[in-house]
């Protein structure tokens, strides 16, 4: 079907091309209008002088039949491949930033018994590419800024950056800003970022196989039958 | 198929224009009655078979897979040049209305990506000014389209159970595929329904959750007819049950579930009578001197070039405002206000679906050893409207039903997982964090309700004078408001909710609306947006008899959700397609006859 069906596009096109003669039908000028519109972007041979009366296609032509003949995304925002996806915008985070941010990161979501911590699977590179977005500058401002003011803040109370200081003075930072109900005035806009780290470090580490595991997610995975839940679930949750 | 090489155009006996709900239905349908017939799609070739990202995790994403504004429900979601926008393809609304209008570009339309809720309107719904007084009635009755929604259900396989209440019928025995078994969630939600009196039964979606039955379904769908026989089988043979993973909305590379593109495009271009041209969007029907509908011209969106393509009936099937979009744009001197529209309704009585939604936080449901909830990737359960009675004695504030759609448990981890537990731990941070994910991890729920809306003068689509697209062609302009009844049913919704909600045990995330106006969704943004070319039995007050056929221009036919005449709280896919197969073996009989 698509040869033929190209096949017909490919003779409508070099109708198309074919010397005019006046008095033009009304649809033969549209079309003379639309292949004016092109062209600029014709060789200037083919601009300056009547379109050849030639049964071989302009190179333009055939071009425009071979992207008729692709099938698939076309790589736009809005048709993007799918399966081999990657976020291919430059990243703006310094590593001199990534350092702090890692060192957060980890405040946020540690190494415990039963998974990794936050930056051994990736999560400030994650938001790097998130802060780094297209459209995102307000989020690369808050993220800029409040690393910046991580690093001063530690660097008055304890004369080192974030990243340098212990654990004890880390967490004592962690503690004024991590609930924006009961940080102070002055912290507010801290407490702000360290929510949004907060979220960003959770959708980095939640989202990777070692934070499926850690939360006990199953799924994604080809199963021949559906089962409700068992029997000690419907008892946990109080159906029997 | 014709050859292609003459110069002579090629004539077809009928152009569909859209290949979606229904778009696709018309395509199979002539197609294996033996017409030949030409499919012109907006967008571009699709073929869900290879491009669906089974299996893909958020971290192979960009930003973990979250939405934007190029792909508003997520980078996955199976719309190709679409969602609340469409490159080059601007409309506008009036002063004082919100309208959201999602549209895809792509082989199959909207059918792609969407919910696979697969509801029948019952017998209330085709005669709600009988009813109640307000509305119009449809032309014909649920008993009329019973049949047709038991053979588009076996057509396309839908999941359900046999309730039969009221105004919520049952399907034929044997029609409907097994229903999943119901998650915790689901249950517990059943359960602390019960002393509330809302029923919670089998959801209907089309998901296979067997494999068809392809040595008598083709048959029993159309008896006598080797070639549709044939088709069907083979396009049933390459369907394969759902294996309970992959969201839906992606789309269904083994096709369990139902897209245009896996059910009724295949078989269709297996007959060899479909000629498909894809990236053809259509902007005009034109007319013959005997004011006949004689062609449509499309622009062909890589060349940018004009074409003219003819045939002996034509078929709309572009969405709804889409739809009203080529008809009012298609003037002549017959026509001065768009071709058959006499009766100046095209695009008028634009209607969406009520929706208002609130979510919660389940302490039972906190801790639970790990189990597989993805099912089928969407809704088990659900409850349908159960207070006809109240509402006809008179004892509700609103006039028409809702149903509720809910989710939650332990689903795919995605962006934004825990974006709410700052509030719900005080700020946690640390290994406390971590523990607090383990234990609130799957008890987050939604409720969602999804409620007809009565159509009324002032929702309607025009032509906005003022602008074109990039294919210079005029663009809708979007009238909106809603009416007491749907404001005071998306109240209703909040109240229902948070009784639910209380019964389970759970806390309200965020505020119960008591002002409907609040809670409302914007216009369109359900995505259920039908009307605008409504049926009628008056020529005068529609432009559709009841077989889609306009009044004044006979050989011209609507298969899509713009021929609703109401929109009952029931998502309106089903009904595109079982109402469009009665279009189509009206169109077949009326060639037959030579009256078209």
């Amino acid at each position: 079907m698509s040869d033929e069906l190209h096949d017909a596009q490919h003779d409508e096109l070099r109708e198309d091309t074919k010397p005019m003669s006046n008095p033009m039908p009304r649809r033969d000028a549209l079309k003379a209008m639309a292949v004016a519109a092109m062209v600029p972007m014709l060789p200037e041979s083919a601009a300056a002088s009547p379109a050849p009366a030639s049964r071989e296609p302009l190179p333009l032509l055939n071009e425009l039949q071979q992207q008729a003949k692709r099938k698939g995304p076309r790589g736009t925002p809005s048709d993007p491949v799918l399966q081999v996806a990657k976020a291919d915008w430059p990243r703006k985070l310094l590593l001199r930033e990534l350092a702090t941010l890692g060192a957060l990161c980890d405040m946020i979501i540690p190494a415990d018994g039963k998974s990794l911590a936050a930056s051994t699977v990736g999560a400030p590179g994650y938001i790097n590419e998130w802060a780094s977005r297209p459209g995102g500058d307000s989020s690369l401002v808050r993220v800029r800024g409040g690393l910046a003011w991580l690093d001063r803040e530690s660097q008055a109370r304890f004369g080192k950056r974030f990243h340098l200081a212990t654990n004890a003075q880390r967490t004592a930072i962690c503690d004024d800003i991590c609930y924006q109900p009961k940080a102070k005035p002055e912290h507010q806009f801290a407490a702000q970022f360290f929510d949004t780290i907060r979220d960003q470090t959770a959708t980095a580490f939640y989202t990777t196989p070692q934070g499926w595991k850690d939360l006990g997610y199953i799924g994604n995975v080809a199963i021949p039958t559906f089962e409700g839940p068992n029997a000690e679930i419907r008892r946990q949750i109080g159906l029997e | 198929m014709s050859s292609r090489r003459s110069k002579v155009a090629p004539q077809y006996d009928v152009i569909v224009v859209g290949s979606g709900a229904g778009g696709g239905m018309a395509a199979y349908q002539l197609s294996v009655q033996g017409l030949k017939v030409l499919l012109l799609e907006a967008g571009r070739d699709y073929d869900p078979v290879t491009e669906t990202p089974m299996f893909q995790t958020p971290k192979d994403a960009p930003l973990r897979g979250s939405g934007n504004a190029d792909k508003p429900f997520g980078f996955y979601d199976a719309t190709v040049d679409g969602g609340w926008r469409v490159p080059g393809e601007p409309f506008t609304t009036a002063p004082g209305s919100q309208f959201s209008w999602w549209r895809s570009r792509m082989l199959g339309g909207r059918t792609n990506h969407w919910g696979r809720i697969s509801l029948r309107m019952g017998p209330y719904d085709f005669k709600p000014k009988s009813r109640d007084g307000l509305g119009e009635d449809w032309p014909m009755t649920y008993e009329t389209m019973a049949p047709y929604y038991d053979k588009a259900e076996l057509l396309i396989g839908v999941y359900g159970g046999d309730d039969d209440l009221e105004n919520t019928p049952r399907s034929s025995p044997g029609v409907l595929q097994p229903p999943p078994a119901a998650r915790s969630y689901e249950l517990l939600t059943k359960q602390a329904c019960e002393p509330l009196k809302i029923p919670v039964i089998p959801a209907h979606r089309a998901v296979l959750t067997k494999r068809q039955d392809s040595a008598r379904l083709p048959a029993k769908l159309h008896p006598g007819n080797a070639l549709a026989q044939r088709v069907l089988r083979q396009s049933m043979n390459e369907r394969m049950a759902c294996f309970y993973a992959t969201d839906c909305g992606r789309g269904c590379s083994i096709k369990a579930n139902f897209q245009s593109t896996t059910v009724l495009i295949p078989p269709a271009m297996a007959t060899g009578n479909v000629t498909l041209i894809t990236d053809a969007m259509v902007r005009e029907v034109s007319l013959d001197a005997q004011g006949k509908a004689s062609g449509v011209h499309y622009i062909d969106k890589l060349t940018r070039v004009d074409h003219h393509v003819t045939a002996k009936v034509i078929v709309l099937a572009a969405s709804a405002c889409e739809t009203s979009r080529i008809m009012l744009n298609s003037r002549s001197t017959l026509f001065p206000n768009g071709i058959a529209n006499s009766s100046g309704v095209v695009g008028k009585y634009l209607m969406d679906t009520v929706g208002a939604g609130l979510s919660a936080q389940i302490p039972r449901l906190e801790g639970l050893p790990p189990v597989n909830e993805d099912g089928t990737a969407g809704i088990h359960m659900y409850m349908p409207w159960w207070n006809y009675g109240e509402q006809k004695a008179g004892k509700m504030s609103f006039a028409r039903g809702y149903h509720i759609e809910f989710g939650g448990g332990r689903g795919m981890p995605g962006p934004g997982i825990f974006g709410g537990l700052e509030s719900f731990t005080q700020g946690a941070y640390g290994r406390k964090f971590k523990e607090e994910a383990r234990r609130y991890y799957g008890s987050f729920m939604y409720f969602d309700g999804r409620g007809e809306m009565i159509p009324n003068e002032d929702s309607y689509c025009e032509i906005d004078p003022s602008a074109v697209d990039q294919w210079g062609i005029p663009v809708l302009r979007f009238h909106w408001k809603w009416s007491d009844h749907e404001t005071r049913q998306a109240a209703h919704m909040q109240q229902t909710f948070a009784e639910i909600i209380g019964k389970m045990g759970g806390t309200v995330q965020g505020t119960v609306q008591t002002d409907g106006s609040k809670a409302i969704a914007t216009g369109g943004s359900i995505i259920h947006e039908v009307g605008t070319v409504r049926m009628g039995s008056d020529a005068k007050k529609s432009v559709l008899n009841e077989f889609g056929q306009t009044w004044d221009v006979k050989n011209l036919y609507v298969t899509d959700g713009a021929t609703f005449v109401s929109n009952a709280d029931k998502n309106p896919t089903l009904s595109i397609l079982a109402l469009a197969w009665r279009s189509c073996d009206h169109i077949v009989e009326e060639l037959k006859r030579g009256n078209l």
